[in-house]
């Protein structure tokens, strides 16, 4: 629980997300050789798509989840795969060459970024690969025989294709971003898939109408227009780059201010992040979904708010020494300030209900899992302190899987003892 | 209608008769009906899923660009139809007169922007790959006149409800006008956009286009939710911190309105009066880390104690210096009780070297004091504290800021805050003196005020 934030990071590198990166470089590598051997067709429009993949590259936002993604350029590489006329004259570049106009494009976004030291997330690299080697292999092996002409109708079956093989484009996609999740995260693969479907959902679907759109245009209006048609594409980018700044601010300012209780002296130093990153852990090994996550971190970093309002400070800060009907008090008080904010009242409720036995102690019945898993957490910080001991952390685990008097969920305590020694491994 | 100026109802009356009337008049040929019914569509979904800016003051929609595609594909007259025809379907809470409004201006700058299509040699209907690139030339003539057009209808209502004043251009919020204009030409390349895919797939185009669209609407949204929870927990926050201080509820809040009105008095532009309001929010966030039998002390107060409550600012620094957004509110937060001659803390900076943001924090935070009740005395007048803050001006204040605050609020006035009550029970124990306050300096065990 004290690993920082780097231990997270180190914790990426499973099999899984390995792999990915793997496949995605053998092939990145092999229709760069593959188009070296048998020569560009069409350069002027692997120029022009090459180009916007580029930029869209450089101009990658990360989401709220630390994802990664960069809508411009995989749309653009969605429309060259969909390319079937410009301007009129038919187009024959093959799958291959697409990969290798869409690495090469990865390559030059990126470098601006590596150079100023914004290495990016690999595997969130190697996924916008993946998803376009999907579509391009679904997609590009049939596209002669697709070509319309300038019938309307003929377009139809096109469509239809490219809708399919984009879909299965990102679903693909969630499995891959799942099962590397799941893997960093020790959570189980079904939540993992169903956030990540839900995290991608929104803008998957504005990527792949704008990739489909951009093969349309062109077809009337050639490769002049090719910039302006990522216009929608671009408000939805803004959109979500300000979301995800919004949400990171928030974060920060819910984080700051859950340090109001230590500077004022009525928590140790760091009690209330170090509650919220084990509670976070512990939410992680029990699959919890991501919403219910953020949640819990919220409600784990503002647990202790109700201090605010003592006259005089508990001993270090320890609700866990206090009296039950003290303990009590701190947590209405705490959460009644929470529920001023007329917003998060799921966080307020699961503060008022932290110190409630595991099986409940009223008519409401037993309290939420957000709430027993913040009881643990507190009670092994409070225990524990800022020790590093691991022989102290045992004791400490030891002690609540004895409580006799039902106090701790002792499901919650396992899957403490499990992050904990996580955490310590990556030591 | 009951609430609006006799000027306003003549002029939507003129706009929308003036729709009614170049519909009725204009030549009908080449307008494709079937088109037109699908223009219809695209109208009103377009002018359902308006978006609200960041400030939630004025609203964008994306039917520029639905008005563009109109213009492309079924000419002048299609353009004003399909918009006024439009106006009873919106899916949104507006009531007749707004509808009619609405419809009546789509419909005129529809018109506008057609005729400006046309006269530069632009044809009716689906552009095929023959028009391009040429057809830009005319198309971005109609995108100039469209938001000429609109900026002038718009504005024109906004006079007549006398919302605005004709002001000097200094006055003028460019930034904000600029975003929105930018906002609209955005959403009007977008039209020629449609009408292009049009000619290859027909009506689907309308769904492609617009898919993007709908999700960057909903981002917005979530955007926009996002930001008031976090100004709503902002708020609450503040007020956790001023349960330690009976009389002093609504200080934190009050003190960011009156900073956020120095700032807009000086011309800031809009970011950084919103920054300011922040800080003005958490200035006293610090106080926190000062003991309550401190801060509600009703003796004078020994030299420690004394030291403890000139080092809020710093704690309150230190709480709030890893909010990202913040910045330039730090250093507000930091240093507003530093002092123009250099006698205030906690770095004892002077003049200039006080950052801007805490000159005009700390005028707000001395007015709001002054002008609210306090156990060991009554609320002053404004004219009081005014009279003040003059006298502290140059020694104590920025006379800038004073200045700046003092105009501004002549002319917006000042909502004085309630006398608040003690509850009665003397369960709460109230402070006997304030740090904010100028008039009534703390008072310092062995030494003379100061």
């Amino acid at each position: 629980m004290r690993a920082p934030r780097g231990a997270a990071r180190r914790g990426y590198a499973g099999p899984a997300r390995a792999l990915v990166v793997l496949v995605a470089a053998g092939f990145a590598g092999g229709s760069l050789l593959w188009t070296l051997v048998t020569g560009f067709v069409e350069p002027e429009a692997a120029l022009a798509f090459g180009v916007l993949i580029a930029l869209g590259e450089l101009a990658r936002i990360t989401l709220p989840g630390n994802r990664e993604v960069a809508p411009i350029a995989s749309a653009g590489a969605i429309g060259y795969t969909f390319l079937l006329t410009v301007g009129g004259d038919d187009v024959h570049h093959s799958g291959w060459q697409v990969l290798a106009v869409v690495t090469v494009g990865f390559a030059l976004g990126e470098l601006p970024h590596i150079a100023a030291g914004r290495t990016p997330e690999w595997s969130d690299l190697a996924r916008r690969m993946m998803i376009i080697v999907v579509i391009t292999l679904g997609f590009r092996p049939f596209a002669e025989d697709l070509s319309p002409g300038s019938d309307q109708a003929a377009w139809w079956p096109a469509l239809g294709l490219m809708v399919a093989v984009v879909l299965a484009g990102w679903l693909t996609d969630g499995v891959i971003a799942a099962a590397i999740r799941a893997e960093r995260l020790r959570t189980r693969f079904t939540v993992a898939l169903r956030d990540e479907l839900r995290a991608h959902a929104g803008l998957g679907m504005a990527i792949g109408s704008s990739g489909i759109l951009i093969a349309l245009a062109s077809t009337i209006t050639g490769l002049a227009g090719l910039l302006v048609f990522t216009a929608p594409l671009l408000v939805t980018q803004v959109a979500f780059r300000r979301f995800a700044e919004v949400r990171l601010t928030y974060l920060q300012t819910v984080r700051a201010l859950s340090r109001v209780t230590e500077v004022g002296g009525y928590v140790a130093t760091g009690h209330s992040r170090r509650v919220s990153r084990l509670a976070k852990s512990v939410g992680c090994e029990l699959g919890m979904r991501e919403s219910d996550l953020l949640e819990l971190e919220y409600a784990a970093l503002m647990h202790d708010i109700g201090q605010l309002s003592l006259r005089d400070p508990i001993a270090s800060g320890a609700t866990v020494f206090a009296l039950p009907r003290e303990q009590r008090r701190i947590a209405e008080l705490g959460s009644a300030v929470i529920r001023e904010t007329g917003v998060l009242d799921s966080v307020a409720e699961l503060v008022r209900r932290q110190c409630e036995p595991y099986a409940g102690d009223g008519e409401d019945g037993p309290p939420p899992l957000g709430s027993r898993i913040i009881k643990v957490a507190n009670a092994v910080d409070d225990l524990v302190g800022e020790s590093a001991d691991p022989e102290r952390e045992q004791a400490v685990l030891e002690r609540l899987r004895m409580d006799g008097a039902g106090e701790y969920d002792p499901e919650v305590v396992e899957a403490a003892a499990r992050a904990l020694e996580r955490a310590s491994a990556h030591w | 209608m009951r609430a609006l100026p006799i000027a306003a109802r003549v002029y939507i009356g003129l706009v929308v008769l003036s729709a009614v009337a170049v519909i009725v008049i204009g030549p009908h040929a080449g307008i494709d009906p079937a088109t037109l019914a699908l223009v219809v569509v695209l109208y009103v979904v377009t002018e359902s899923i308006s978006t609200t800016m960041h400030n939630s003051k004025a609203g964008i929609s994306p039917s520029a660009a639905a008005s563009l595609a109109a213009v492309v594909l079924v000419g002048p007259i299609g353009a004003a139809a399909g918009a006024l025809c439009s106006a009873p379907f919106v899916l949104r809470r507006q009531n007749i007169v707004k509808r009619l409004f609405n419809g009546g201006q789509l419909a005129l700058v529809g018109y506008a922007a057609g005729h400006a299509f046309l006269a530069l040699g632009g044809g009716i209907g689906a552009p095929d790959r023959t028009d391009f690139p040429w057809i830009l030339v005319p198309f971005c003539a109609a995108l100039v006149v469209y938001g000429v057009a609109n900026a002038l209808l718009m504005g024109c209502l906004m006079w007549c409800l006398g919302v605005v004043h004709l002001q000097p251009p200094r006055r003028v919020r460019w930034r904000t006008l600029a975003t929105l204009e930018g906002a609209s030409l955005g959403y009007g390349m977008l039209g020629l956009f449609i009408a292009a895919v049009w000619g290859v797939i027909g009506a689907p185009a309308i769904l492609l286009v617009l898919l993007p669209l709908f999700i960057a609407r909903w981002a917005f949204d979530q955007c926009i939710a996002e930001q008031r929870a976090h100004e709503a927990t902002l708020a609450t926050l503040c007020q956790a911190v001023e349960t330690k201080d009976y009389y002093t509820r609504g200080h934190c809040m009050r003190v960011s309105r009156g900073a956020g009105m120095i700032a807009q008095q000086l011309g800031m532009h809009a970011e950084r009066v919103q920054t300011i309001r922040y800080a003005g929010m958490l200035h006293d966030v610090g106080k926190l880390g000062v003991p309550t039998k401190v801060l509600q002390k009703p003796d004078k107060l020994t030299e420690e104690e004394f030291a403890a409550i000139q080092l809020h600012p710093m704690r309150g620094y230190e709480i709030v210096r890893e909010i990202g957004f913040l910045d330039e509110a730090l250093a507000g937060i930091m240093h507003h009780h530093e002092r123009m001659d250099g006698r205030g803390y906690p770095m004892g900076l002077a003049g200039t070297d006080i950052p801007e943001f805490a000159r005009i924090i700390s005028v707000a935070d001395a007015f709001d004091c002054m002008t609210s009740t306090r156990s060991y005395r009554k609320a002053r007048s404004i004219e009081e504290a005014f009279a003040e803050l003059r006298r502290g001006s140059g020694t104590q204040f920025d006379p800038t800021m004073v200045a700046a605050l003092i105009t501004a609020v002549d002319r917006d006035g000042w909502e004085l805050p309630d006398a608040v009550e003690p509850p009665g029970d003397d369960s709460a124990v109230v402070a006997q003196q304030d740090h904010d306050d100028p008039s009534v300096p703390l008072r310092v065990a062995g030494e003379a005020e100061r």
